[in-house]
């Protein structure tokens, strides 16, 4: 076994295997310390990111957990590209939680900038030593050898040898220098901007068992969790005995849990209380559910109300706010100097991620080690949870990662884990919980609602010149509510003049965290149609109002060059300004930086009788920097997140008495198929690290069509959903 | 006891018949790829045939799939070369794949009796099967392949116009769906 740096935080490390075949790691140091003392036998594994078996089988595995961004394809093909291979002769294999792995999460965009030059690296390093060991074989030097389609090749004298065959020498090979190791030049990629099929495709469209629902376990039991409808709220009493004497139900018990009494959440709370119902199978527990009765103790928050809320922050509008955040220049000035002054209140509710799967965890507790089956995005902290709640060491958690049924955040927390955990340590037995649509739905970590309150002004050139913002949200004091945050760097701060954003906050007695895009997905839409209000005001294109001050900018944050070029491309691409549209029908723009990418979109919309509204098309143009890993997917990722941009326009979470009152899709639409417009997806390659798609494609959307809206009807949307308004998706 | 045919082979359930279907299909027979998405036939992604026609297995009770044929997406083949799995596979439509089932089932009724669908036949068939990923413009275009590489299968013994129509529709149902 070799090892060699490749940076501050991880090594490279080699291994021979039985039977002639190389494992190749990336290991992280912390990781590597603790594994020092389960010595060379932990590091036998068969589980590394490259395997290649003496029959020239080469295995790769993903690392990350995948909801549907083909993270186990871009990851193995970034490594594929520099191990040089074919992409239709490996195999990839799905890792389960281990620290050798280094991070495993899924979300933040994270995954394309924080694996490209590592995931390269260590196909890089293993074809190195792939030649190093052919030459070494044939008396050659290295330099004279080359390789493709994984074998290495001496031209000089016709020979080649397969990397299987060279496997087991190449384990003796020292590891190269990682600084100095030369990777491909980007022209020479035969896998990387090339698209692939989806490592699980096939699997899908034959039904197999890959999610976390699909989880079977031997002698496995079923199990339903009710929790308070109110948030916060603890069971006191059940009719527990009926339940438990009822068809197929072997257990019935309240879970105390650990009840919240703060003014808001930060993040996941732990173990919530609720009744568990424990059945032979998931109808019987959900059938038992239909009869439980319990008497909560609801708690602080049984009163709260969506109507209330918003009273309250309109009251709050009236006042000086709590916070300020920043200022620049003086925005009072400029209003009394004569320029065209603007304001509108923005307001927007609470929304549900509702992926297509409802949580739900496998979970068994056996001999003192509790075994995991979860689709977590953030399988570590889950770990570590279920560690705290339980009283289990971390090393005896196995954790494997199932395919979720679409992420969008929701499975960034863990809460089903705990709870499936807990069932099982519980009742002594393999549990598979599973929620119903209406426990996802209202027990969600819901995106944060809001309500800005905006002014701005231009001058008599049309340039904008002051920006002012007051961002109510949730919080305590100077902290936010999860995903409910803002901050003074937020555009167009730096791009205008005079510029004073200020925050006040609420209490709140509701989970809130990161739904795709998190604070973006919202925030776009405020800032880019109130820019579209004060273009309007200006008498300018919208367009060209946005160039003007994308021009404008002092250095810091996003790269304006870079939007500018986004801009532009879909500005063309769109035909904007070069087309005659009928009455009725109009083109709105929007454009957002977040999670490194650069994003704008242009919808041209028409509005019906009765305001129905139909997206005609919608253009996307995005710089996410040298490299599409995956042009196929990155399409596909393009315009889900369109379809999804234009679904958040729809929906609402609300609160009454306590209770979320949304329970199904029913009451929290999303689009369908013939409300889903072409939608062509253009990126600018630019010379830049490649960055994440998942989430930065989607904010413009909302805007673009809300300010298309307005320029077909003269009505200006204000508020979330569009239904307030009476507009909705014909 | 309900008897009824599941992928052709028969099978007799005496559990509660106010059970969904769903629940029979994925618990006792281990047939997984029909999904619960909603429970209220919101969303689409537990669609299978009863005797041919789509529905949604998480408010079907089994009592009313006495003896009938249902099919599953399991049922469509053995080795995923069904052509509408070959389309779906051929331009990659899944993202997180969990609607996808739901959305072949319903897109092999449609092409069983309109083998040549238009886009607005296509969306009217579909709009009940949601994706919360948003791939529908694939999912439409895998619809419109499905369809041509039916017909290019049927085409090439077939001579008569007439024949190459009804044959690609009865093509895309699977074996045993709709006869009992």
């Amino acid at each position: 076994m070799t090892k060699t740096n490749l940076n501050r935080r991880s090594f490279l490390q080699v291994t021979a295997l039985a039977g002639g075949g190389v494992l190749f790691g990336l290991y992280p140091k912390a990781a590597a310390l603790a594994q020092g003392a389960r010595g060379a036998q932990a590091s036998l594994q068969p589980s590394s990111f490259i395997s290649i078996a003496s029959n020239g089988l080469v295995t790769i595995t993903a690392k990350n957990p995948e909801t549907g961004q083909h993270a186990r394809n871009m990851l193995p093909m970034m490594i594929a590209e520099e191990l040089d291979v074919e992409w239709k002769d490996i195999k990839i294999v799905r890792a389960d939680l281990d620290a050798k792995y280094g991070s495993q999460f899924s979300g933040g965009s994270t995954a394309t900038p924080g694996n490209w030059e590592p995931m390269r690296q260590i196909g890089g390093a293993a074809r190195h030593m792939l030649i190093a060991a052919a030459a070494q074989t044939w008396g050659v030097a290295e330099s004279e050898c080359s390789t493709a389609s994984g074998r290495v090749i001496h031209k000089a004298s016709n020979r080649s040898l397969g990397y299987g065959e060279l496997a087991s020498k190449a384990a003796t090979m020292p590891v190269p220098d990682l600084k100095s190791l030369k990777l491909k030049d980007p022209k020479d990629y035969k896998i990387i901007g090339k698209t692939t099929i989806g490592a699980e495709t096939k699997d899908v469209v034959m039904g197999k068992p890959i999610f976390g629902i699909d989880v079977t376990v031997p002698g496995m039991l079923y199990a339903t969790f009710q929790k308070c409808p109110v948030y916060g709220g603890k069971a006191v009493s059940a009719n527990l005995d009926a339940i438990k004497a009822m068809k197929g139900v072997k257990h019935a018990f309240i879970v105390e849990g650990q009840p919240i009494t703060g003014n808001f959440m930060t993040s996941d709370p732990g173990l919530e209380p609720g009744v568990a119902i424990v059945a032979d199978s998931w109808w019987a527990a959900q059938s038992a559910r239909e009869k439980l009765e319990v008497k909560w103790d609801e708690g602080k928050w049984a009163t709260q109300n969506s109507v209330d809320i918003a009273k309250k922050a309109d009251e709050i509008s009236k006042q000086p706010a709590a916070r300020t955040l920043r200022k620049d220049g003086d925005v009072e000035a400029v209003y009394k100097s004569g320029a065209k002054v603007v304001e509108g209140a923005y307001i927007y509710p609470f929304i549900s991620h509702a992926p297509l799967e409802p949580q739900n965890c496998t979970a068994h507790f056996q001999d003192g080690k509790m075994e995991i089956w979860a689709t977590s995005q953030t399988p570590q902290n889950g770990r570590g949870m279920v560690s705290r709640i339980l009283g289990i060491p971390e090393n005896n958690i196995t954790i494997h990662l199932v395919r979720g049924g679409g992420g969008f955040g929701r499975r960034l927390n863990n809460d089903y884990m705990c709870e499936a955990a807990w069932i099982s340590k519980t009742v002594g037995a393999p549990v598979k919980l599973l929620w119903t649509r209406e426990d996802d739905m209202q027990h969600d970590y819901f995106r944060p609602g809001g309500f800005q309150y905006l002014k701005g002004a231009v001058d008599s050139n049309g340039k904008l010149v002051a920006w002012q913002d007051h961002f109510i949200g949730y919080g305590d004091g100077e902290r936010f509510t999860a995903s409910g945050n803002i901050d003074g760097g937020e555009f167009p701060a730096r791009f205008v003049p005079n510029f004073l954003m200020q925050s006040s906050v609420m209490p709140l007695g509701l989970k809130t965290g990161a739904l795709r895009a998190p604070r973006s997905n919202v925030y776009a839409w405020v800032f880019q149609s109130f820019i579209d209000e004060l273009a309007h005001a200006a008498g300018k294109d919208p367009v060209q109002f946005r160039l003007d001050l994308l021009s404008s900018g002092t250095p810091g944050g996003m790269n304006a060059e870079r939007m500018i070029g986004v801009v532009k491309l879909v500005a063309e691409k769109s035909g904007w300004g070069q087309r005659k549209l009928p009455k009725g029908t109009a083109m709105g723009i929007g454009f957002h930086f977040s999670h490194q990418g650069y994003f704008a979109q242009v919808a041209e919309v028409t509005v019906l009788a009765n305001k129905k509204i139909k997206v005609n098309k919608v253009w996307s143009a995005g710089d996410i920097g040298s490299q599409i890993i995956n042009p196929g997917a990155a399409e596909n990722q393009t315009q889900g997140a369109v379809v999804d941009g234009m679904s958040e326009l729809l929906q609402e979470i609300s609160l009454k008495n306590g209770r979320v009152v949304q329970s199904n899709y029913h009451q929290h639409p999303m689009l369908k198929m013939s409300q889903t417009p072409p939608i062509e997806v253009h990126f600018i390659k630019s010379n830049n690290s490649p960055t994440g798609l998942g989430e930065p494609a989607l904010p413009p959307i909302l805007p673009a069509v809300c300010n298309a809206i307005f320029t077909a009807t003269g009505e200006r949307i204000r508020t979330l959903p569009i239904t307030k308004q009476g507009f909705s998706f014909a | 006891m309900i008897k009824l045919k599941v992928n052709g082979v028969n099978r007799q359930f005496d559990g509660d018949p106010e059970m969904p279907l769903l629940w029979y299909l994925r618990d006792d027979l281990d047939l997984k790829g029909a999904k619960f998405g909603c429970g209220m036939g919101l969303c689409g992604a537990c669609t299978v045939h009863l005797n041919g026609k789509t529905v949604r297995a998480c408010s079907t009770p089994v009592s009313a799939a006495a003896n009938a044929a249902i099919t599953t997406v399991e049922g469509l083949s053995s080795d995923g070369t069904h052509p509408v799995q070959v389309a779906w596979q051929e331009l990659d439509v899944p993202q997180c794949g969990y609607c996808q089932a739901g959305q072949i089932m319903s897109a092999c009724a449609l092409l069983a009796k309109n083998p040549k669908p238009t886009d607005a036949d296509i969306d009217t068939a579909m709009n009940g099967n949601l994706c919360r990923c948003g791939t529908y413009l694939r999912v439409r275009a895998a619809i419109h392949k499905a369809a041509e590489l039916t017909a290019s299968n049927t085409t090439k013994p077939a001579t008569k116009p007439v024949a190459k129509t009804s044959r690609a529709g009865a093509n895309l149902l699977p074996r045993n769906s709709g006869k009992k």
